[in-house]
């Protein structure tokens, strides 16, 4: 290992089924990356619905109260009414023929906080990626942005290959988000008619905090080619969809994400 | 749209780089990894140095035929030690057009050289890809590497889907 190559942490963990990424540079201490691993499994411990006996479940089917559950579990239904709210219901804990599952706000709630964590550690210059959904810290060193590729979806156009990427959005401090057909292999549903939502095949959301964009994310694929002017009417929230049919539209400000060298790749703006 | 597809080719060429090589055994010089055979015992006694790369032909497509002379250039020249290269060949790829293969030399956490090993060329379309696009991977992957990416961003996978992503390899391949 080279000097350089010590001064940075990489991290793989399983957990809340999927996998986090955490990519910290400029320490070789893993303190916050243990701390912000633990944190994760604490959430997954109080938060999976896929787990009977997690304070979740257990709210949901009514065995106990909220008083009884973990204070974050408050925190996090507090925050799924805002964003309920913020969405026009397009976001929701409580789907339609389901019970209570604040899951789609609380991933990017729990990586915004072990954001905080490795932070508060001492390590801000990281990444942290939870199943492709990103929160930036500090750039990785002076001058140099992090640069998230947005994976290319597959489309009435065709597959693309596994690399294919639709953009690249450079930045630090930053929340990227993207929902997509594939998630989890299964559909997202628009609420309002518990249908599959079908327009888009993947929507990219950028904004300060994961904790909202995460979420917004989801609420934008299910609004499907509305996210649009949805999107564009929210502050400090960009967004880059590609249809279902390939095509691809962006908010106007999206291009402010983008490196300048990439720009030209973008759609147009305003929209033909 | 011809513009656009040259940015795909490219965008996509560049990241069969991260999705193909094993740099999980980047440091791991005591292992073979599968698809990369190190050079030959006593050219040097210095691990960093360059080595002509190996596949093991697991496509299928590549047999016996990326070994000879050629590889030494190669070597990154006159380096210190720890600025020599070392090689590594990546698995073939399956393309859109055909798959793709490719050598980089890698000094330090930088890619410094990049060979196409195998491009698709069974057809006049093909080849007008690979005149436009290819020469563009290895510039733009030598000098910007501005297809360069530290993680991405897409809709979540599980799990199993993970060991298939690109996030893997780039997490694999700590570049």
């Amino acid at each position: 290992m080279t000097a350089r190559a010590a001064l940075a942490t990489r991290h793989v963990e399983h957990v809340m089924g999927t996998v986090f990424s955490f990519d910290v540079r400029g320490t070789d201490d893993p303190e916050g990356v243990g701390r912000a691993v633990a944190w994760l499994h604490h959430v997954d411990a109080v938060f999976s619905t896929y787990r009977d006996d997690s304070p979740v479940s257990r709210l949901g089917r009514g065995e106990i109260a909220l008083a009884d559950c973990p204070a974050e579990v408050a925190e996090v239904l507090g925050l799924c009414a805002r964003v309920e709210r913020d969405t026009g219901g397009y976001f929701t804990a409580r789907p339609p023929g389901g019970g209570l599952d604040p899951s789609g706000l609380v991933k990017g709630w729990a990586i915004e906080r072990a954001s905080g964590l490795l932070t508060a550690a001492g390590a801000p210059r990281h990444t942290v990626n939870g199943g492709g959904d990103v929160r930036l810290g500090a750039a990785p060193e002076p001058g140099r942005p992090w640069r998230v590729g947005v994976a290319a979806p597959p489309t009435a156009a065709g597959r693309p290959a596994a690399d294919a990427l639709a953009t690249v959005v450079a930045g630090s401090d930053l929340a990227v988000a993207t929902s997509g057909t594939a998630e989890r292999g299964h559909h997202i549903v628009d609420p309002h008619t518990g249908r599959p939502a079908t327009a888009l095949a993947s929507v990219t959301l950028v904004g300060p905090r994961l904790t909202t964009v995460d979420a917004y994310a989801t609420a934008a694929f299910a609004m499907g080619q509305a996210a649009r002017d949805w999107v564009e009417d929210m502050d400090d929230l960009e967004a880059l969809a590609v249809t279902a049919t390939g095509e691809t539209w962006r908010t106007s400000g999206f291009h402010r994400h983008v490196p300048p060298e990439l720009r030209g790749f973008l759609p147009a703006w305003p929209p033909r | 749209m011809r513009r656009a597809l040259l940015a795909i080719v490219v965008t996509a060429a560049g990241l069969v780089l991260l999705l193909s090589f094993k740099p999980h055994q980047v440091t791991d010089a005591g292992a073979p990894p599968a698809a990369v055979a190190q050079a030959p015992a006593g050219r040097s006694g210095e691990s960093r140095e360059s080595g002509d790369s190996d596949t093991t032909g697991d496509s299928g497509t590549t047999g016996d035929s990326a070994t000879t002379g050629t590889t030494g250039k190669a070597d990154t020249s006159g380096g210190s030690g720890a600025a020599a290269g070392r090689t590594y060949t990546g698995d073939a790829a399956d393309t859109r057009w055909g798959p793709v293969q490719v050598r980089i030399t890698v000094a330090g956490k930088k890619i410094t050289h990049v060979e196409v090993v195998q491009a698709p060329d069974t057809n006049h379309r093909d080849i007008e890809i690979n005149q436009r696009a290819l020469p563009v991977l290895q510039q733009e992957t030598l000098s910007a590497q501005s297809a360069r990416i530290d993680t991405v961003s897409g809709a979540t996978y599980t799990s199993e889907g993970y060991v298939a992503s690109l996030q893997s390899a780039i997490d694999r391949a700590g570049l």
